[in-house]
């Protein structure tokens, strides 16, 4: 018995059984199917995501909000505008105005959902502007390199240089009008640089593998290669960015909204709501709850789905 | 190491020009004629107008403005403000506020960002883990003026604490509830850096040797697990106070703080393109400098760093 003590009961690691090559049937090894097509990155990583609540909790989450941005009218019978009267200025919740009246007289519940488009907006645009800009500047840096890269790595330098909401801070400053369409494109014009950083890093990891050097050997333009191996392999780091930077664009144009250089006052939206609710800060201050509470529910679920995102997309994540 | 840094002072000459003539095209290359409004009802003199515009030397072109500009940046002779004070004076009274802030937020985020981050990593699953990064995402969510406007009220006005705004000359005390708001969000950031690099570090082969050797738990904590989770986290600090100088736009706004970012807001709401410019400069200033100073951090940390 002792002595087989040290053999049944192995250290922690050491645990695995390798069996003797008579031990192993033949027909194991024909079970692996060779026809069925490779589970490839992205479908395991939608596997790894669908398993976790936290996924589908953020979903929910940004589905709500971006129902509510498109059809803010299906969810209440009042406006956000032309309903206000100023005889209801500053009334409690009620049955017919579930969140009270803001100074105005207009209903804060309504007012609160007709928020959510702006917001979605302007983060969209945004990342999209971001998204395409960096990801070119980005690509051709890294993939084409030399000169070019050169030129357009110290260019993203001074760009990065200047802090987006300060650059975005002079530009509306003496920009006469601010729809969502400008603003998206002040936050971009200095927010793509952290994208362009992530491309340009992805490509020059990429562009070297195997696959790319059989693209060329096979005779493929040097674009080609580009557009349909080099960018799909590096997109991955790029999603997980994009992801959280949409809630960081949708604070930003939020805090520029409150500052009273964001968005026209005529838009409504969850920053100019803010802004207008500080005046009466001290005597109600429940006003600015909904509007903060609004923003903050649409920013936590695009961080909480761009952490999801990252765990399922980097491969040292997933291992733990 | 010498050639590495050579080569990295080397390369932030053309970004802080790049930088600077980039704000400076944006806020003076703007339409109107700035000495148009000069002199009321009435206007000026053509002979006033035109010895203006030579003080300012606004009837040079653009890019010898620019030059007449970093001459003013290098000399600290950059003119008045409308209100008739040296710009450089505004400079002097506006960055030591700013930069006593700042360093009270590193902190603040640096002690608390840490020591929940290493908790929590150190009892990854637990209730405290779980409950502290909930609590991080949210902080991460919510907007600094959101956080500012609610300390205010609850902790100034209600609980009365703290005094609400920082008058002209702001002591520690008046500064502490700035820097808690300035530091929320890097502070979530950090503790969720320190968090995942403790969980990376704790399964590592080293700390396995370091307790195998019969280290006290403390002990492998203290020397093995945490330095080597310092790394990310330290150059992550050193980025953040270039962040902590755009967050003051905001923070100081709210407190009435006549720092930088306070400074700079007030001018951008007068149009006094002089200050707007000087304080974007020096903003821009710390963060190339904070930049700068992570990547050579980074080099000593990571010799690999330096053959790339």
């Amino acid at each position: 018995m002792p002595e087989n003590r040290y053999e049944k009961a192995p250290r922690p690691g050491q645990g695995h059984y390798v069996a003797a090559p008579e031990d192993v049937k033949v027909g194991v090894v024909d079970a692996v199917s060779t026809d069925e097509a490779p589970s490839s990155m992205w479908r395991e990583a939608w596997r790894e995501m669908s398993h976790r609540p936290l996924f589908w909790v953020s979903a929910a989450m940004i589905l709500i909000v971006v129902v509510v941005a498109i059809v803010p009218g299906a969810f209440t019978s009042q406006l956000p505008r032309s309903n206000c009267l100023l005889p209801n200025s500053l009334l409690s919740p009620s049955a017919e105005h579930f969140f009270g009246t803001d100074k105005n007289g207009c209903d804060i519940y309504t007012r609160t959902l007709f928020g959510a488009r702006a917001s979605v907006l302007v983060g969209l645009l945004t990342t999209t502007f971001v998204v395409v800009l960096g990801t070119v500047i980005g690509a051709v840096a890294g993939y084409y390199g030399g000169w070019l890269d050169t030129i357009l790595s110290r260019l993203t330098d001074i760009f990065f240089a200047v802090p987006f909401v300060l650059a975005a801070i002079v530009i509306l400053s003496i920009v006469p009008s601010r729809s969502a369409l400008a603003v998206a494109l002040v936050l971009a014009s200095f927010g793509w640089t952290t994208i362009a950083r992530i491309t340009r890093g992805a490509v020059l990891s990429v562009k070297n593998n195997e696959f790319v050097t059989a693209s060329k050997a096979l005779g493929m333009s040097r674009a080609a290669i580009l557009w349909r191996h080099v960018l799909p392999n590096s997109a991955a780091p790029i999603i997980v960015y994009s992801t959280v930077a949409l809630g960081t664009f949708i604070v930003a144009e939020a805090t520029l909204t409150f500052l009273g250089i964001g968005l026209d006052p005529s838009t409504v939206s969850w920053g100019g709501d803010l802004s207008d609710g500080r005046s009466s800060i001290r005597t109600n201050p429940e006003i600015m709850f909904y509007p903060a509470a609004a923003l903050a529910f649409t920013v936590l679920g695009f961080i909480m789905l761009g952490d999801v995102v990252r765990d399922a997309l980097d491969p040292k994540a997933r291992k733990r | 190491m010498l050639w590495y840094l050579g080569r990295r002072l080397l390369q932030v000459i053309p970004v802080f020009i790049g930088a600077t003539l980039l704000l400076y095209a944006l806020v003076f290359l703007r339409p109107g004629d700035p000495v148009a409004g000069l002199g009321g009802e009435r206007g000026l003199p053509e002979a006033v107008k035109d010895q203006i515009r030579a003080q300012f030397h606004l009837d040079q072109p653009f890019f010898v403005q620019y030059l007449y500009f970093l001459k003013g940046i290098f000399t600290l002779d950059l003119g008045n403000t409308f209100t008739g004070r040296p710009v450089s004076e505004v400079v002097a009274d506006a960055l030591p506020i700013t930069f006593q802030l700042a360093l009270m937020a590193l902190i603040i985020e640096a002690i608390f960002g840490i020591g929940f981050g290493l908790f929590a990593g150190l009892r990854k699953g637990k209730l405290f883990d779980s409950s502290v990064l909930v609590l991080s995402l949210l902080l991460i969510a919510l907007p600094t003026f959101v956080t500012g406007l609610v300390l205010q009220i609850v902790v100034g006005v209600q609980l009365d604490w703290l005094p609400v705004t920082a008058g002209r000359d702001p002591d520690v005390v008046s500064l502490l509830m700035p820097a808690v708001v300035l530091a929320t969000a890097s502070f979530a950031q950090i503790l969720r850096l320190t968090r995942t690099s403790v969980i990376e570090n704790v399964t590592a082969d080293f700390v396995r040797t370091a307790r195998a050797k019969g280290l006290s738990r403390g002990r492998v904590v203290n020397r093995h697990v945490l330095r080597n989770s310092l790394i990310p986290v330290v150059t992550f600090i050193g980025v953040d106070l270039g962040n902590l100088m755009t967050g003051s736009i905001v923070t100081e706004g709210i407190f009435n703080i006549n720092g930088v970012g306070g400074t700079l807001f007030n001018a951008i709401s007068r149009g006094e393109s002089v200050t707007i410019v000087t304080m974007s400069t020096v903003i821009v200033l710390v963060y190339i400098v904070a930049n700068l100073l992570v990547d050579l951090l980074y080099a000593v940390l990571d010799p690999r760093i330096r053959y790339a």
